[in-house]
């Protein structure tokens, strides 16, 4: 008579254990996944090479491919569990991949055709009667430098003090509403800023005028709804219970904030500035409208027109001399100044955010 | 130094939701007096209320009075802050200043109120803040480093201490070793006992053998039920309170049968 096992029971309760299942399954061999990776992306650079097809094309039947074989591939070794698994790997390096693409090739145009006229002529020089050869971009990198930093003091008070508001003190209504429209504010185009800006100060001093404030004006109205926005999101992350722990000390309100929470806050504020600096640092539309563009030195903000980085690349490229090499090397060595200006922000704004940053040990 | 609490039929308010209802009791200066009952009965709620920490939430009230030996707590032209100053409080879990070190840490009820004061005043009030806390031998030699990297019982040791720093009359504690292991249960109980030589201790716990162990006088507060206002059910010694409650549900609760 066979002894009864469990499998010959007529119903599996919760108590009937998984047993049966091996613990060992098929796997890929090492590697697998990043060599077919580098496999289907040298099969794509090969049809884009030497079949003549469009990158673009390449690029998307590449990631197509790679997609599919490794779930294939690994349906068939290790199952379907793993085989989900690699496909949304698969799909994220893909995604990941495709995003970064158009990033190289801006870089590398950039920087191809930037070097030409990247020397210290370019970085010592205005445009004061250059006509076609020589020339530089002093007067525009100083220009670009001096608005931005005139649109960084109008609006990091602003935006700082209504984020405080905003987390610290705001209720009801008024609060409501003026999140509401730092949310608008947020995705408003960049041209009707200057238009705005223009507007205002056409209002003032006639139409027609033209100065370096009224672009860091503009760039304000783009850059206080950013630093209203990120330090909002600082100063929430400050623990209630800091602000507590200082209120039971008798510390008031206005020196919790300024003595405990802007400190604790700091390093994530001073991170959301510099980037909300980057942000509008490579502005175009707006400067063009208020500031325009001019070939000799101007370095006051309040008297007519100045140059910037941004509208120097600009004219450069739809105003050419003859013959427009020149004129076009100066414009892409204009913008790869602007890039690296906005890359040496960003890493500021990393060492910021870990000098500031509270130390838990010493 | 250490005054007289009495609270009148002190009702508390969440908005319209009444927390707690019906309060009165006298805490005595120079002892111990213990909070205990079960979760959400508004034990916290009301030592929120004694240095008026509860207003801090948005549309919360009171109505009763609260005496602190003559002044009325809560009369008309009261400044919570200068409450504040009076009544210190210590917090469940431990809230160093992450950006101070562990001296201003100690010195922040003094600096961030903007006393004048010459660095070796300061220096003897840190001094004596951290050994009341029985923290001075353990952080002497590195007062300028940053108060979060100490140990969790240390941490709310300093904490004590920067409570202790601004002198109140009366400390309140909210379950200030749930958080903590034994040895820093131990130790900060110990302090108990020596600061209720010189302060009123407020002090609330789930740990009745800790509340045995510390208090007086101890209050038990308890739930009619869900949703019902939280109360004080009796308030006594704290020998009575753990031999011979005078109720039913204090009983019951203490000695482990409580539902």
């Amino acid at each position: 008579m066979p002894t009864p096992t469990t499998s010959q029971r007529p119903e599996s309760d919760l108590y009937t254990p998984l047993s049966g299942v091996p613990l060992t399954a098929g796997q890929l061999p090492r590697g697998a996944a990043p060599l077919t990776l580098l496999v289907v992306a040298l099969a794509a650079l090969g049809l884009w090479q030497f079949a003549d097809w469009s990158a673009a094309a390449c690029a998307v039947l590449g990631a197509l491919v790679y997609t599919l074989l490794i779930y294939v591939w690994s349906r068939a070794v290790e199952g379907s569990r793993k085989a989900t698994d690699r496909f949304v790997t698969a799909v994220v390096t893909c995604a990941f991949l495709l995003a970064l693409l158009p990033l190289i090739s801006v870089v590398f145009t950039v920087l191809s055709h930037g070097l030409a006229r990247f020397d210290t002529e370019f970085f010592s020089y205005s445009m004061r009667g250059v006509v076609g050869e020589g020339g530089g971009a002093y007067h525009a990198i100083m220009g670009t430098l001096i608005i931005t930093a005139l649109a960084t003091l109008i609006s990091v008070p602003v935006g700082m003090l209504s984020a405080i508001y905003l987390v610290e003190y705001g209720r009801g209504r008024l609060a409501k509403a003026i999140t509401f429209f730092v949310d608008v504010m947020t995705g408003i185009p960049s041209i009707v800023a200057g238009l705005f800006a223009y507007a205002l100060f056409a209002l003032i001093f006639g139409p027609g005028v033209r100065m370096g404030i009224m672009g860091a004006v503009a760039l304000s109205v783009l850059m206080i709804p950013v630093v209203v926005r990120s330090t909002e999101e600082m100063l929430k992350l400050v623990p209630n219970e800091l602000r507590e722990a200082s209120y039971a000390l008798a510390v008031p309100k206005w020196r919790t904030i300024t003595k405990v929470v802007l400190p604790t806050a700091l390093a994530g504020i001073a991170t959301g500035v510099t980037l909300a600096i980057a942000r509008v640092i490579g502005e175009t539309a707006p400067l063009l409208i208020t500031v325009g563009i001019t070939s000799s030195d101007n370095f006051n903000p309040f008297d007519g027109r100045m140059a910037t980085l941004s509208v120097f690349s600009y004219y450069e490229y739809v105003n050419p001399g003859v013959p427009p090499q020149f004129s076009l090397d100066r414009a892409w060595a204009a913008a790869l100044t602007l890039i690296i200006i906005v890359m040496v922000l960003n890493l500021i704004a990393r060492l910021i955010s870990r000098l500031f940053a509270p130390k838990t040990r010493g | 130094m250490a005054k007289r609490i009495e609270v009148k039929d002190l009702d508390i308010y969440y908005d319209k939701f009444l927390a707690v209802q019906g309060v009165s009791m006298t805490i005595q200066p120079r002892s111990v007096t213990a909070l205990i009952g079960p979760s959400g009965c508004g034990k916290s709620t009301f030592l929120r209320t004694l240095n008026r920490m509860h207003e801090l939430v948005p549309n919360a009230r009171v109505d009763g009075k609260i005496f602190m030996d003559d002044d009325d707590l809560y009369g008309p032209g009261v400044d919570p802050v200068n409450v504040r100053r009076q009544i210190g409080m210590v917090f469940q879990r431990p809230n160093p200043f992450p950006t101070m070190s562990i001296y201003d840490n100690v010195a922040a009820g003094l600096k961030l109120n903007n006393k004048r004061m010459r660095r070796s005043e300061m220096d003897d009030v840190v001094e004596r803040a951290l050994r009341s806390a029985n923290l001075w031998e353990e952080v002497k030699d590195r007062l300028g480093k940053p108060g979060s990297g100490l140990s969790g019982g240390q941490q709310q040791r300093l904490c004590i201490a920067r409570a202790i720093a601004v002198q109140p009359d009366v400390l309140l504690m909210d379950e200030p070793c749930s958080a903590l292991d034994p040895i820093s249960t131990q130790a900060i109980e110990d302090l108990m006992l020596e600061l209720k030589e010189k302060y009123t201790i407020v002090i609330v716990t789930h740990n009745m053998q800790q509340a045995a162990r510390v208090s007086d006088m101890t209050g038990f507060f308890n739930l009619q039920g869900v949703g019902k206002p939280g109360e004080l059910v009796e308030i006594d010694e704290t020998t009575k309170i753990f031999s011979t409650p005078s109720k039913k549900a204090t009983e019951d609760y203490i000695s482990g049968r409580f539902g």
